[in-house]
Order: structure tokens, then sequence, then C-alpha cells
């Protein structure tokens, strides 16, 4: 009896153990079963290379170069922010500072990663957007750049931490090496700590980028969402998250915009499949060393 | 030499300045939100309906499909999530099937929270037609926050030393009675801290509930989990964006109440980890 109750629970724990292969294919299955009907009324070139993006005029446009320039843009934008100073900051914080700081830094960077989008695409709206219409004298602060700067602070917590992980975990010997060979502490840090650990950083860059280009909330408050080509980072672009969760209320269902729009989701999964599966190669690579 | 040491203080201080950088403006938001919006709460604010088109009143029903939203999620993703988190640290040996199932869990954890939500309006919604409903959020969400779980539930797993498995066997108890009786008791604080992390994250997302259950204004709370439901950060979302001259304090006042709960859910898994690490003898 007793054997058969674990017999059981063992099953059931396999089964839960399987669930996330599940639940990965059935998002693959769902986007594509909604997603691919778009085929029908245009050709996947059309659609990838499209200039235009008018889903309800008659016949509906659904290119979506606009909307993956946007995305493309405003990521650009907030990886050339976060990169930098996500890992700087790692490396302070996984070098430089005392331990009972790093306690405090690291909870302070967990709760940055906390915040709700919708609450730091709010607070963008109500500073961000102001100053960048001040400062830059455009007829609206909605603009790729505000998006990017609050993209940035979104992508840091998963930079900095993936990446002073990965700097942590360079044995100690390598720094002790270095210093020992009269190097100064930060000849030992960009000489060989930052080497040793470049894989992991890589992988933490990419993740960074996998978050902004999934982010959808934020983007939609603050980026303007004109769904033209974007020519500047002081132009209000439309990204492909954006889009989604700004359409998807009005589309109705079965509709050609209903199944665009599924295929936009399509092109997310795929890409952020991608992005994941190669960063955890580069995670796996520093394991293996 | 001189120049080697000069050189190491500027780099220093840049990386300084970076970490400040991205630190100080957590607290500027925090300053900003609470300074604007603590002026809102009062008890009227946070038990009345949204009254005048939003303009007015408080965001009762908002909280309470919030509550509603995150305890459905986590009822769906605790015993799925914990379960397979046993099977990794526990059962699963180092073959294909396991390194698949990890990088499913990768992936998972990777998805644009925006696909989530369309995800759960093709199965749920649609395919499945439990409609516009609590019941879709919440398994929606639900999936969302798996990941999290599992991870953090298979690191604690894995820091029981595995000499008190090895203990316990020898004392002729069987796996599964080993699990349940001394694995699981000694991770059970960072399974905790998984949870809450988890619930944390599935009070503040909007994009996933956009389209499987987020009503724009529903001045009664829901009665079954077939409803449409309110909840805060959607709510948020409609007063600052699609209902034009809300009064300010309104908006602050709803950006604090989220803030609140989600930072306040986050401080808690953070205590409870640095306590749980402190007290820990092995």
């Amino acid at each position: 009896m007793r054997k058969f109750k674990e017999f059981i629970i063992e099953k059931l724990i396999l089964i839960c153990g399987l669930t996330s292969i599940l639940f990965v294919a059935l998002i693959f299955v769902f986007l594509l079963k909604e997603g691919l009907a778009v085929f029908k009324a245009v050709t996947p070139v059309e659609f990838l290379f499209g200039r235009s993006w008018y889903p309800i005029s008659e016949p509906p446009q659904l290119g979506i170069l606009p909307l993956i320039l946007g995305s493309l843009l405003v990521t650009l934008g907030a990886t050339v922010i976060s990169v930098p100073i996500g890992t700087a900051c790692a490396i302070y914080i996984a070098e430089i500072t005392p331990l009972k700081i790093k306690e405090v830094l690291k909870a302070g960077i967990e709760l940055l990663a906390a915040i709700p989008s919708v609450v730091l695409g709010f607070i963008g709206m109500v500073t961000l957007v102001p100053w960048v219409k001040n400062i830059f004298h455009v007829p609206t602060g909605l603009t790729a750049l505000s998006g990017s700067v609050i993209l940035a602070f979104m992508a840091m917590p998963t930079i900095v931490s993936i990446a002073e992980d990965a700097l942590y975990s360079v044995p100690k010997s390598y720094k002790e090496g270095a210093l020992a060979l009269g190097a100064t502490h930060w000849q030992s840090i960009y000489r060989v700590i930052l080497p040793a650990a470049s894989s992991g950083i890589l992988a933490a860059v990419m993740l960074g980028i996998g978050r902004v280009i999934g982010e959808t909330m934020a983007v939609m408050m603050i980026t303007g969402n004109a769904a033209l080509i974007p020519q500047s980072f002081l132009q209000p672009v439309r990204t492909l998250t954006a889009t989604i969760a700004a359409e998807m209320g009005e589309a109705v269902v079965g509709s050609e915009h209903y199944f665009a729009l599924f295929a936009i989701g399509i092109v997310l999964f795929v890409l952020s499949f991608i992005i994941n599966v190669t960063a955890d190669l580069f995670l796996h690579k520093r394991n293996v060393q | 030499m001189k120049k080697t040491y000069l050189s190491q203080k500027i780099a220093f201080s840049f990386l300084f300045l970076a970490t400040l950088l991205v630190v100080v403006p957590v607290g500027l938001i925090v300053v900003i939100i609470v300074e604007k919006g603590v002026s809102a709460i009062t008890w009227q604010f946070l038990a009345d309906i949204p009254r005048q088109g939003m303009r007015a009143g408080g965001i009762f029903p908002a909280i309470v499909g919030t509550i509603y939203l995150v305890v459905g999620a986590i009822i769906f993703a605790l015993p799925i999530g914990l379960l397979a988190a046993v099977y990794l640290s526990e059962y699963a040996k180092d073959n294909f099937l396991s390194r698949m199932i990890k990088l499913a869990i990768v992936n998972l954890a990777g998805v644009p929270s925006v696909v989530y939500g369309l995800f759960g309006l093709a199965l749920f919604v649609v395919f499945f037609r439990f409609g516009t409903s609590i019941l879709s959020g919440s398994l929606t969400l639900g999936i969302m926050i798996l990941p999290i779980i599992i991870a953090t539930s298979r690191e604690a797993l894995e820091s029981v030393p595995y000499l008190f498995r090895e203990v316990s066997r020898s004392l002729s108890a069987s796996k599964w009675q080993t699990i349940r009786h001394i694995v699981l008791p000694n991770a059970l604080p960072g399974i905790l801290t998984g949870t809450i992390l988890g619930l944390g994250r599935a009070a503040g997302e909007t994009a996933p509930i956009l389209f499987t259950v987020a009503a724009f204004y529903l001045p009664q709370l829901p009665k079954s989990i077939f409803d449409q439901a309110m909840a805060l950060p959607y709510h948020l979302y409609v007063i600052s964006t699609q209902v034009p001259n809300v009064d300010e304090k309104i908006r602050y006042g709803t950006a604090l109440v989220l803030l609140t709960l989600v930072l306040f859910m986050n401080l808690v898994a953070i205590l409870i980890r640095y306590r749980f690490r402190k007290k820990k003898s092995w």
C-alpha cells in the first residue's frame, strides 16, 4: 500500500516536472494556431517588411516593419544606456563594496526589478516626458528616447544581478595571482576578472535585451505609439509589444487584425526564444570551465 | 606607479557613480510616489468604488480584483511549481529530459508578458470558453509566475545538505518520506520566499490580464470566478492614459497603493531570506 502511494506521488511529481515543457509547447501551438491564419491575407515577406500598418482600413494593410524598427530603436537606446551602467554597477558590487553595503545594494536592485512596469510608465509620464519635451524643444515628450531611458531601468536589474553573479564566481585565485604579480586592484579587475567573466556578462546583456524587447506597459505609455517608420530618437514610435496590447482589445476574434496581432506574438516569442537559449548557452559555458 | 593608482581611483569613482545611477532612481521613484500619493490615501479612497467616471471615489474593486487574481494564480502555480522543483532537485538525472525541462523553464521566464496575454486569450478565453474572467486571468498569471516559483524552490531544496537525505534513508525512510519530512521542512523558508516573490510579480503585471480578465470600469465586486474584475495595475494604466482629467492625486494614490503592495511583498521575501541565511547552521 505504501509502495503504491509512493508510486502515485512519484508519477505526479514527474508530471509536474514536465509541465514547463508542456506550457512552452502550448504557448507556441496556440500562437501558431491563431497567428498563421494571417498569411491567407498577406505573404510572410509582406507581413515582415511591409511599410504600413493600417489594420482597420479596408482592405487592411498589415506590414509590421515600422513596429519592428520601433522595437529595435527603443531597444538599441536602452541597451546603450543600460549595458555600461549595469556592468559598472555589477563590478562595483561584486568587487569593491564591503559585504554589509553589498547586501543593501543588492536588495535595492531587487526592489528596482520589482517595481511594476505600469508604475515605471506612470513615473516616466509625469517626470521624464515633460523633461524631454522641454530640453529638446520637441512637440511631444512621448518619444523613443523617453522609452529607452525607462526601459534601461528595467534592463539594469537583470544585467546587474546576472553579471554580478558571473564576476563573483570567477575563482578567487585568479585575482590573488594578479595581485601577487603586482597588479593594482583595478588592473586585476579589468585585465583578469572581466575577461574571465565575459561569457556570463554577455549572457547578462542578452537577458537584459530580452527583457527590453518584451516589455509592454511602460513602453506603451511613454513612446507615443505612432506606427510610422522612425527617423530619430526624438519621435514617437510604436513597438511590437505595445501594438498587441493597445489593439487586441478592439480586434474582433477571427478577423485579420486579430490574426495579425497573434502573428506579432509569434515574432516576439521566437525572438525571446532565440535570446534566452543563446544566453543560456553562454551561462552554461561559464559553468563548464 | 602613482599613475596606476590614479587610474584606479578614477575607475573606481566611475563605478561608484554608475552604482548611484542605478540605486538612486529607485529611491527617487519611491519618494516621489509616496510624497504625492500619501495625501490621497484615506479610508474612503481604499474602501469606496470609483465614481464620476473614475475621477472621484476610491479603488476598492481594483484592490479586491488584484487580491482574487493573485490568490488564484498562486493556488494554481504553487503546487505545480513546487512539485516540479522537487522533480528537478530530487529525481531528475542529468539527461536529455532534465536539460529540456530546464531550457523550457528558462524560456517560460523569458516569454514577454504580453505574449502570455495572447496565450491566455487563445487558450483560456476562446478555446476553453472561460470568457474574460478571473479564472482565465489567474491561470495566465499562474503560468507566468511558474518559472519564479520553480527556480527559487529548487534552489531552496538543493541547499539542503545531501547528508540529511542520507541519514534519513539510512534510517529506512523511503525517498518520498525523506522529501516530505526532511527536505521540504528544511527548504520551507526558501520556498516561502519564492512564493512571495511570485505573488508580488503577479500583483504588478498588467499585460497578461489586459485581454483575459481586466474590466475597464466595474463598480461592483465580482461574484464568481467567471466574472470580470478590475485590477490595480490596469486601473492605474486606465486612469493615467485612457481617462482625461483625472485628478493627479488619484493617480498618485493608486500608484502608491500598487507600489506599496508589491514592494512590501518583496521586502518580506528579502527579510525572510536574510534571516534564514543567518540562522542556518550548516
